[in-house]
């Protein structure tokens, strides 16, 4: 891909991050202006800034790459990343904001008054923040290797480091149009090329055979293989080679390659005719070990799998520490509840354009499924399908929002994780530790990525909703609803819960052995982990009914009670007394 | 199914691993075993189950706390059975017979009116009941008895009646701190209510004395000024809630504002830079407008000139960062340092010793006010907010 445009897109957009980041949006105001310099931030701004901040590397590349590989089934994934916030908006949104809490740490000391529980909470917010940090790294990695050939480290070490300057040198100030920026930004880079494309694929005849199971190449395409992979075959495949196919060489013969598995070495380049079917593969080397895996338990048990995915996602989003945090900047319960409504607007309508470009990458850019690099898609198909001035400068705009994509997301969870590290983990509090906080916060998801490498991009984002949704959505929804949870059983609850979907995720990432059953159930563990979470939590209360907190009928009340309702409350309190 | 077992125990067991250990680590902070000589290593143990049962006492005596405390105490003693009592009726009875409950409070009147100990025999049907014997010791807090500790034996034991006054005393030793503990919250409760809002008698008449000038010259411009005064002497004198949020003080600080500019003219510029989202921080009442208020003082003080008042806040991860800056007169640190101190006597007002106090007892010492100046050199003014803070919450106007 020709990179003159897309390289001076990137940078521009990682400029303007840094240069706002550092200087913020310095408007300053005359006292006849104080209404305006004191306004709160609307639910429309804050609503596009939470979206800023949501749509990840995993929703602008990510999902356009599944699409790809595994067709239709994987439209469950922006349905699940948006129904997220239905269910905040119903059990969570407003309560959450009239609680005060800035954090889930907070939330939890709010509602249990036990520093153990906080402590607990922050821990939880700290794994789910670097399962979360880690794809994104990796994607960044990915885009600039797909821009520039660099190294698939450097992405991440260059999103890493700005971030990390950023947000250590006195946090991003003015974030919330920043964020909202970003959004605007990012659906701008993934409309415009997919208009583009779609006016490309109208003249082309507009060939509608994009969900055909499997998909095809349209023409003649030579793929040439990086890794080494094995071909696994249902029926007999005709295929050119140039290079090592099953530990022989050849040198451009057309080979019959009967059904079953075969190995293709690094560096061999096939040729496949118009029309062939794309076989599916399993790419070689320790760092591939997770893909093809999960990718295999949901071929296997592809219900299962879809339920885990639905599970995980409807119910993780209101665990996540970056999401939580934007809600404070309502100023109360019941625009915190609009936000959300706009939120949901917001992300729909960005979700449309994902599988766009995944239906158009089955159809123009198939081969993606054999090299790996189905995340790439995005970037990738204007130039396949456009080409010359106007492709590369539609690629240049796809690269930039895809480098929002990471900054934005990157930022966000940097600072949550940052905060709870500095509150919460190091010894005492003060600028310099939130510092140290920061680069803690990016060290350790950053080695990750560098050693684990090749998971794809929506999958591992499935994970942090997985683990999010087993701890955090039991000690929001009972926490917010019922009024006997006790601080042993919330710490209970999200220990079990918590815990055992971070342990199958663990596994999982360490490459956990073969297919089957344990597999599937470790791939995917949202199905069991959210029910056990709550049942423990529920359980372990009703075990610990002395432990109910004192006063907390009042601060349910407060929860739930409109802002306006309970300051009459208090105000006929002080005047009755 | 056998794979969704294993997978339950495989994510199971090494958490409870992991909590069983947590949990030893924290019950037993150092080894107690293998240290000096026998007799030493039973103080240690006695001086750490004694350590054990304190920290619930420190709250006070309650059925909770009894509840806590009660199984060390007991270990303590080495008795049968242990109860707790208040002046009304039992606590808690660790230990066997449960059934004399009511028997021994109806022989608590005598201990419970005289303050002093006593022991007797327990009436029992039952045969084989370990408790036949009872010692009663009050627990007393300045010559008040709340309560009483009962240690109950199978027979009379002049040791366990010596035990059981020790163990009554340094009980009642730390109800008393638990008494000392209440009335230091009681103490900053009531400077919290002493120090909270007190607009300055001066700025009442300074601005009356305003309108009052352009009641003839300039009737509209007076009749705002009037609803200006209004509105900041309203939020100044509303009773209810000790905390407001940044938008509401922000506000009170336009109104206070307004008045001042009316009287200063051009002199006074002011510039606000405020990020939206800081403004739902929740705040104690008043704390910001006693610094603008100081600023305008130290900004008009001895220049005849302008002067340019800065107002900042920022956000900054889990804090909100508020700075006032003016770029008047300044003050020399060691007199200010004594002031905030309350060595010296300030000039103007207790604004600045004022917000500083109720600022640490709300957050904590460590987010007192901070402050950069020097003689001519202006003042910089810098507050920190914790976007949370537990049983902090704004009351709306």
């Amino acid at each position: 891909m020709n990179s003159s445009y897309a390289v001076p897109a990137v940078a521009l957009v990682v400029v303007a991050t840094v240069l706002v980041g550092a200087f913020g949006l310095r408007v300053s105001r005359t006292t006849s202006d104080f209404y305006v310099a004191s306004r709160t931030v609307g639910p429309r701004l804050n609503a596009a800034a939470i979206s800023g901040e949501y749509l990840s590397a995993a929703s602008f590349l990510g999902i356009a790459g599944l699409v790809l590989v595994q067709g239709p089934d994987m439209l469950w994934y922006p349905v699940g990343y948006t129904a997220g916030y239905l269910v905040l908006l119903l059990f969570v949104a407003a309560p959450l904001r009239r609680s005060g809490a800035y954090t889930l740490p907070d939330f939890a000391e709010a509602r249990l008054a036990s520093q153990a529980v906080r402590r607990l909470a922050g821990a939880f917010v700290v794994g789910v923040g670097w399962l979360y940090l880690l794809p994104q790294l990796q994607g960044a990695g990915l885009t600039l290797t797909v821009l520039t050939d660099a190294p698939d480290w450097l992405g991440g070490v260059i999103v890493a480091a700005v971030v990390t300057a950023t947000v250590a040198a006195g946090g991003m100030r003015s974030i919330t149009f920043v964020q909202a920026f970003q959004y605007w930004l990012k659906l701008t880079a993934l409309l415009v090329p997919a208009l583009f494309l779609i006016l490309a694929w109208q003249a082309d005849g507009a060939p509608s055979r994009a969900f055909d199971e499997p998909a095809a190449f349209r023409e003649q395409r030579t793929v040439r293989v990086e890794d080494g992979l094995t071909l696994r075959l249902d029926r007999p495949l005709t295929v050119e080679a140039h290079g090592t196919v099953d530990g022989r060489r050849h040198a451009g013969t057309r080979l019959h390659l009967p059904a079953g598995p075969h190995r293709i070495a690094a560096g061999t380049r096939l040729t496949f005719a118009a029309g062939t079917s794309v076989p599916a593969a399993t790419a070689h080397g320790a760092d591939d070990a997770l893909s093809p895996s999960r990718a295999e338990s949901r071929t296997e048990r592809p219900l299962y799998a879809t339920y885990g995915l639905i599970v995980a996602t409807f119910l993780g989003t209101m665990g996540l520490p970056h999401v939580v945090v934007r809600f404070y900047t309502s100023p109360h319960g019941v625009a915190a509840r609009r936000t959300t409504v706009a939120v949901l607007a917001l992300i729909g309508a960005f979700y449309l354009l994902p599988p766009v470009y995944g239906a158009l990458g089955r159809l123009y850019a198939p081969e993606l499924t054999l090299t790996g690099d189905a995340d790439a898609a995005v970037l990738l198909l204007p130039g396949r399908m456009i080409g010359g001035v106007g492709g590369d400068l539609l690629g240049a705009l796809v690269a930039g929002g895809a480098f929002a994509a990471f900054l934005s997301t990157v930022s966000g969870l940097t600072m949550a994780v940052a905060g709870v590290l500095t509150q919460d983990v190091l010894p005492t509090r003060g600028v310099r530790h939130f510092r140290l906080g920061t680069v803690l916060a990016m060290a350790v998801p950053l080695a990750a990525s560098v050693l684990v490498g090749g998971l794809p991009v929506a999958d591992a984002v499935g994970l942090a909703f997985a683990v999010s949704a087993s701890s955090f959505c039991p000690l929001l929804v009972l926490g917010i609803w019922w009024r006997r949870l006790t601080p042993p059983g919330a710490a209970a609850g999200m220990l079990v819960g918590g815990g055992s979907a971070l342990l199958a995720v663990a596994a999982t990432m360490a490459g956990s052995p073969g297919p089957g059953a344990p597999h599937a159930l470790l791939a995917w563990p949202a199905l069991w982990s959210v029910p056990l979470g709550f049942l423990t939590m529920v359980l372990v209360s009703l075990a610990t009914p002395g432990r109910v907190p004192a006063g907390t009928a009042a601060i349910l009340a407060r929860f739930h009670l409109p802002e306006e309702l309970h300051t009459q409350d208090l105000s006929r309190e002080a005047a009755a007394s | 199914m056998s794979g969704f077992l294993a997978g339950l125990c495989v994510a199971v067991l090494p958490l409870l691993a992991a909590g069983f250990w947590l949990g030893r680590r924290t019950a037993r902070p150092e080894s107690l075993g293998g240290l000096g000589t026998p007799v030493e290593h039973a103080t240690f143990q006695t001086l750490h189950t004694a350590s054990l049962a304190a920290p619930p006492l420190r709250a006070g005596l309650t059925e909770e706390t009894a509840r806590k405390s009660a199984r060390t105490l007991r270990s303590l003693l080495g008795t049968d059975a242990l109860c707790l009592t208040d002046t009304e009726g039992v606590l808690v009875w660790d230990g066997a017979g449960a059934h004399h409950r009511t028997e021994i409070m109806d022989r608590l009147a005598g201990p419970l009116e005289t303050g002093r100990g006593e022991a007797f025999p327990l009436t029992c049907a039952t045969p084989d009941c370990a408790v036949r014997w009872a010692v009663v010791t009050p627990l007393t807090v300045d010559d008040r008895v709340l309560g009483t500790l009962v240690a109950c034996a199978p027979r009379e034991s002049a040791v366990l009646v010596r035990a059981a006054g020790e163990v009554a005393r340094w009980v009642s030793v730390q109800l008393e701190l638990a008494d000392l503990d209440r009335s230091r919250t009681r103490l900053i409760e009531a400077e919290i209510k002493a120090l909270r809002a007190q607009i300055s008698p001066h700025f009442i008449f300074n601005s009356l004395a305003v309108i009052a000038s352009f009641v003839r010259t300039d009737p509209e411009r007076a009749r705002e000024l009037l609803l200006e005064f209004a509105d900041f002497t309203r939020y100044s004198f509303r009773r209810h809630g000790d905390f407001t949020t940044l938008a509401d003080e922000l506000h009170a600080i336009d109104h206070y504002l307004a008045l001042v500019r009316a009287r200063f003219g051009v002199r006074l510029a002011v510039t606000l830079q405020i990020a939206p989202e800081v403004l739902p921080v929740a705040l104690p009442f008043l704390c910001l407008q006693p610094l603008v208020e100081n600023a305008v003082k130290h900004g008009l003080e001895g220049k005849s000139d302008r002067c340019h008042i800065q107002i900042t806040a920022q956000d900054a991860g889990a804090e909100a960062l508020v700075v006032i800056e003016d770029d008047g007169a300044g003050m020399d640190p060691g007199l200010l340092r004594a002031i905030l101190a309350r060595e010296a006597s300030p000039s103007g007002g207790i604004g600045l010793s004022n917000v500083d106090d109720r600022l640490r007892q709300v957050y904590g010492d460590d987010h007192g006010l901070v402050i950069e100046t020097a003689v001519g050199a202006g003042m910089k003014i810098t507050v920190r907010l914790p976007k949370y803070q537990p049983g902090v919450r704004p009351s709306r106007a």
